[in-house]
């Protein structure tokens, strides 16, 4: 079950085919495993491999440099509190005592239901609204404790399961580009000239 | 809790000119409606009704700088690569995640089409046949607005192939990392591109614009240097160059974080601007919060070495900013007031900077660790005396030579000018160091209060010791 779902193999094979080399698919691929099942299991690797030609062993390779992805399961719901310069100065390490205490687990753990895994973070890219956290990639800004409370609430209750999706779903929208439209990737090797718009003339 | 979106007050105060964010007040400022209806995909129009070395020319005159961090004449990049290798690719640096530092990502959320314009200028003037714009994985929000902006712009015919109808034809492909801050470093950006781990390359051979992305000549750009594109085309190098100075004209985004009354992403005026203006000005941040003093401030990105009040004059000029011991970055400042403990400010960007080592180069890998172990019992109070040379000895090994410093007045110091000398491939490494050196070099007297004075035993002692027959020995 942990083999990218047929769905998601027409997904995969779309994205192998805009890059030039296969093996520049392996990150959006490696996303696409973590989407379907919440982390990367050790079948997804062995598949992705297949798809771009390459071992699992290098693809776990790839894999294990990258924050984002998990290999054993992890809360529906990832939590991360920023810490880093601009949100530790505007209170983020009070905050994150807050959380520990609130979810009854330290940073890096998950709750017993299977709900929530807190974990610290490194700069998200939103220093003038510190602090900041992301749960699951979504952003929230000058976060109060309060804030943090009510955000536990609405998630223990599901009401941001429209706006947050599960552990794994990053964008919701992906890129398509049509048959017609695509001027399709090709590899260095079969390329030796310049492109055809570079001939002293204006394109229009 | 206020709204997902950020609400950056800079970008409604005063009327100063706005190449990047102009669009930025509507509230469907990302849709292909809107962007049509303000000037949208007229530079590309403009690019293509003339040949490509023109437009090449004129990012080159125009001097667009680049915003990602080394300030590189984009138009001058563009022209490094050699004449007669093909293909050649461009990769746009969206991997936004220097502390203190966000303004990609709101060009990326905020404006998606004028960065894929910009990406087209670009792939057009420097004859580039495909694109990967690169958003950093983090960023789930500007990858669904990106992603959809393309999606829109294939449909109506700006992307993919026979662009307008032209000879032109490239592909803007969207790709996302997984977190790891060292991929924003370029040559391992590209190893990330390619499927690998994210570790840069040595330079030289791996120089991108010689032999990048499948050892092809490569493009690394800044988003943010992108969208400066469709404005330039539409309203000429001239008008470009009226703003800012000659050397850094335009404007910049910068965004401002910490301890001011209004923190903000602001769109100002290159070269002239002052980081007085910025903290203190009404339009700006409006002075420190609670109306305290400045203690320090981090001029350019976590990187960066510190400058205090002394050097608030000075302007957005990496020609005036380097000699002062420090660099502009990315357009990033971080504000801290009297009542900001330093050795544990300067903890939590060390701390960021040896969780971030990717660990190819000794240096890095075991002397940021060494400098955040030190540090932090410094911090918690366990350090000794010998634990402040101990972080400089350190430092030495990852930046041989004097380091980088601003100059102050009270305590005597006349400024070490930047850059540093590096034993590292990339600037993480020296990036640890920076804010240790910064806050022993300026603050010296609160790391000397917080640790405890080591006792030793005199060497004459010890050799009186050695006269005693140890207990329990035969």
């Amino acid at each position: 079950m942990s083999r990218l779902s047929d769905k998601n193999l027409v997904i995969a094979k779309e994205i192998i085919a805009r890059y030039p080399r296969q093996k520049s698919a392996l990150i959006p691929l490696l996303h696409l495993a973590q989407e379907q099942t919440g982390y990367i299991s050790r079948e997804a690797m062995v598949h992705l491999g297949e798809l771009v030609g390459v071992t699992s062993a290098e693809v776990y390779g790839t894999a294990t440099f990258y924050e984002m992805f998990r290999f054993e399961p992890i809360g529906k719901y990832l939590v991360n509190i920023c810490g880093t310069m601009s949100c530790a100065l505007m209170g983020a390490h009070e905050l994150m005592h807050h959380a520990e205490k609130r979810l009854g687990v330290k940073a890096g753990g998950t709750t017993q239901d299977g709900m929530f895994t807190l974990a610290h973070a490194e700069c998200q890219a939103a220093c003038t609204e510190a602090p900041c956290l992301q749960v699951n990639y979504r952003y929230r800004l000058r976060v109060s404790t309060t804030d943090l409370d009510k955000l536990i609430d609405d998630l223990e209750a599901g009401k941001l399961s429209e706006e947050i999706p599960a552990h794994g779903v990053l964008a919701k929208v992906r890129q398509h580009i049509a048959p017609d439209r695509v001027v399709g990737a090709v590899s260095p090797e079969l390329v030796n000239q310049a492109p055809a718009w570079l001939n002293g003339k204006a394109a229009l | 809790m206020s709204a997902t979106y950020s609400h950056a007050p800079g970008f409604v105060a005063g009327d100063r000119p706005k190449i990047v964010t102009s669009r930025f007040e509507f509230a469907d400022s990302f849709t292909l409606e809107r962007y049509l209806a303000t000037n949208g995909y007229k530079g590309l129009r403009a690019a293509l009704s003339r040949p490509a070395n023109e437009i090449h020319d004129d990012v080159k005159s125009a001097t667009v700088l680049g915003r990602g961090g080394a300030g590189f004449p984009a138009g001058t990049k563009w022209g490094l690569t050699p004449q007669q290798v093909w293909p050649k690719y461009l990769v746009v640096n969206g991997d936004e995640s220097e502390p203190g530092t966000y303004k990609d990502r709101l060009l990326m959320e905020r404006d998606p089409h004028q960065l894929i314009e910009g990406c087209l200028i670009a792939c057009y003037a420097a004859g580039l046949s495909q694109c990967f714009l690169y958003i950093r994985g983090e960023m789930a929000l500007a990858q669904e607005r990106v992603a959809a902006a393309l999606n829109e712009a294939y449909a109506a015919g700006y992307v993919g192939k026979n662009i307008l109808g032209s000879n032109f034809s490239v592909d803007i492909i969207l790709h996302w990392g997984a977190g790891a801050y060292v991929v924003g470093e370029e040559t391992a950006l590209i190893e990330s591109l390619e499927g690998n781990r994210g570790m840069p390359r040595l330079k030289p051979p791996f120089f991108p614009a010689v032999n990048g992305l499948y050892g092809q000549p490569t493009i690394v750009n800044n988003v943010e240097t992108l969208a400066n594109l469709p404005w330039l085309l539409c309203n000429g190098v001239a008008a470009y160059t009226t703003v800012g100075t000659k050397t850094s004209p335009g404007t910049r985004m910068v965004a401002v974080s910490g301890h001011v009354k209004r923190p903000g992403v602001f769109e100002i005026i290159n070269g002239t601007t002052t980081f007085r203006d910025l903290i203190f000005g009404e339009e700006f941040c409006g002075g420190i919060r609670n109306d305290k003093q400045l203690k320090a401030f981090v001029p350019g990105g976590g990187s960066a070495p510190w400058f205090t009040a002394d050097q608030l004059d000075l302007p957005f000029e990496a020609s005036q900013v380097g000699p002062a011991g420090s660099m502009l970055g990315s357009g990033a400042v971080i504000v801290m007031d009297e009542t900001t403990d330093i050795p544990a400010a300067a903890l939590t960007l060390t701390h960021f900077y040896a969780h971030e080592s990717c660990g190819k180069c000794t240096p890095c890998r075991e002397g940021g660790t060494w400098l955040e172990r030190i540090l932090r019992r410094i911090v918690d109070g366990d350090g000794t005396d010998a634990d402040l040379q101990q972080l400089l000895e350190v430092g030495a090994m990852i930046c041989p030579g004097d380091f980088p410093h601003a100059a102050n007045e009270k305590l005597g110091l006349t400024a070490v000018p930047f850059p540093y000398k590096m034993t590292t491939i990339c600037f993480v490494g020296p990036s640890a160091f920076a804010p240790v050196h910064s806050a022993l070099t300026l603050f010296r007297s609160e790391f000397e209060s917080r640790v405890t004075k080591r006792v030793t035993i005199p060497v004459t002692a010890v050799s009186a010791v050695k006269t005693v027959t140890p207990v329990g020995a035969h």
